[in-house]
């Protein structure tokens, strides 16, 4: 097989896929009906590998690869579930819970949140990991919209959402691992940031109940992603 | 567990709630008729459903509810452990500590200032006769002992109970993710 061959052929647990030289592991996975868990990723949006939950191994090495953000190699042989990728998956889950104050009896997404539907579909019973229970402010200074840090995952989806598709940057991240915090502006209220647009679009990747709708309440805030497909079809068409 | 109950002989259920509002034991009377159907496979022991003071010894399952808020919760758990062969985390407070444990950020004192004495009663004051002390954070009972089963939910619906106990019943362990989930 030449190097510069441009169709990759490998597999994927074991079924044989091929992908282009543009995708990644984990889109030739979803085209093949392979479901590898993930959180931060989001189609129509760069993939940044943040959450770690897309962890596949590969054939011959030790190392797991993110396969939101790795391509596929002639020959590779990819596994996607094992009880190795259960554990990591499973922590991941378990030290999201404990490092904010993720309370899913109260919580506006609940019934709606990735989190907790990813828990239960790994099999997440209980956390094993002393629950830090830091304190987190409400920024709530939107008169749409609010932000509760204690329910972020640090996922970057509102990140880049608001860079790519609205293209406003109001948001980023700020400080390193569990400190890190997503905010707006410089860090200021987001009811005084200058640069939002108000467009919501951050509210409706987010897949917690961190940003929410003023106004809803217990398991009220269902998220609305149809807008994504479409603002990125067009943005393609744009520029063709 | 299979090989110490005799067909004949009926197990020993226990339930109790710690630092919850009842709202899963309220889940379990929600089964209805069917508590019949365990009536015929379990004496109740020991509940707020049944007039027994002290938790007994050799008991089979028990159902614990609410998380560990206070000295007493955690006095309780520790009897309640060797006295029972199979512990049931029952419903999100007693696994992640869930609503009591909103006051965990804050501390006990803070929490108690602000409930007490902040809201404007009439004569405010903490109250300290007949009360067990606070813990500093309300805590997951895995937190201190081994946790055999774990029903999540808030509460588990009365078809998750029913299902969860007549599989331990019969010695199985219940596989309940497709059945119920944190806040479900």
């Amino acid at each position: 097989m030449s190097p510069t061959n441009s169709i990759k052929t490998f597999t994927i647990d074991g079924k044989p896929v091929s992908a282009t030289e543009s995708e990644t592991i984990l889109d030739v996975a979803r085209q093949n009906g392979v479901n590898i868990p993930t959180l931060c990723n989001m189609d129509g949006l760069t993939s940044t590998g943040q959450c770690r939950l897309c962890m596949v191994e590969i054939g011959g090495s030790n190392r797991l690869v993110p396969s939101c953000v790795s391509k596929p190699e002639e020959g590779m042989e990819v596994t996607t579930e094992s009880p190795r990728l259960l554990k990591y998956r499973q922590m991941i889950l378990e030290l999201l819970f404990s490092e904010r104050n993720h309370i899913c009896a109260v919580c506006v997404t609940n019934g709606n949140c990735e989190l907790q539907s990813m828990s239960q579909r790994l099999g997440v019973d209980h956390v094993r990991y002393q629950y830090l229970n830091p304190q987190f402010k409400v920024d709530g200074s939107h008169p749409k919209y609010e932000v509760d840090h204690n329910r972020c995952i640090l996922c970057g989806r509102c990140v880049r959402v608001c860079d790519e598709i609205e293209g406003a940057h109001t948001r980023d991240l700020r400080n390193r691992g569990i400190n890190t915090l997503v905010i707006t502006d410089f860090d200021g209220p987001w009811g005084e940031s200058k640069s939002c647009t108000s467009c919501g679009k951050c509210v409706h990747v987010c897949p917690t109940g961190a940003l929410a709708e003023k106004g809803k309440s217990v398991a009220e805030m269902a998220k609305r992603r149809q807008f994504l497909p479409y603002l990125v079809m067009r943005r393609k068409g744009a520029s063709k | 567990m299979k090989k110490e109950t005799k067909k004949d002989k009926k197990l020993r259920l226990a339930t109790i709630w710690l630092d919850g509002c009842s709202g899963c034991h309220m889940s379990f009377l929600d089964i209805d008729e069917r508590i019949l159907l365990l009536a015929e496979k379990v004496d109740i022991v020991f509940s707020p459903l049944v007039d027994v003071k002290e938790f007994p010894e050799d008991v089979d399952i028990t159902l614990i509810e609410g998380a560990l808020g206070t000295e007493e919760d955690l006095h309780k758990l520790m009897k309640i452990r060797p006295r029972t062969k199979i512990l049931v985390a029952f419903g999100d407070c007693a696994i992640t500590a869930n609503i009591p444990s909103m006051r965990n950020p804050f501390g006990t004192e803070a929490t108690l200032n602000h409930v007490y004495l902040e809201m404007g009663a009439d004569r405010p004051q903490i109250p300290t006769q007949g009360v067990p002390p606070l813990l500093p954070r309300a805590l997951p009972l895995h937190n201190y002992v081994k946790v055999d089963v774990f029903i999540p939910g808030c509460p588990p619906s009365a078809d998750t109970i029913f299902f969860a106990l007549t599989e331990l019943i019969e010695g199985r362990t219940p596989e309940l993710s497709q059945m119920t989930r944190f806040g479900a």
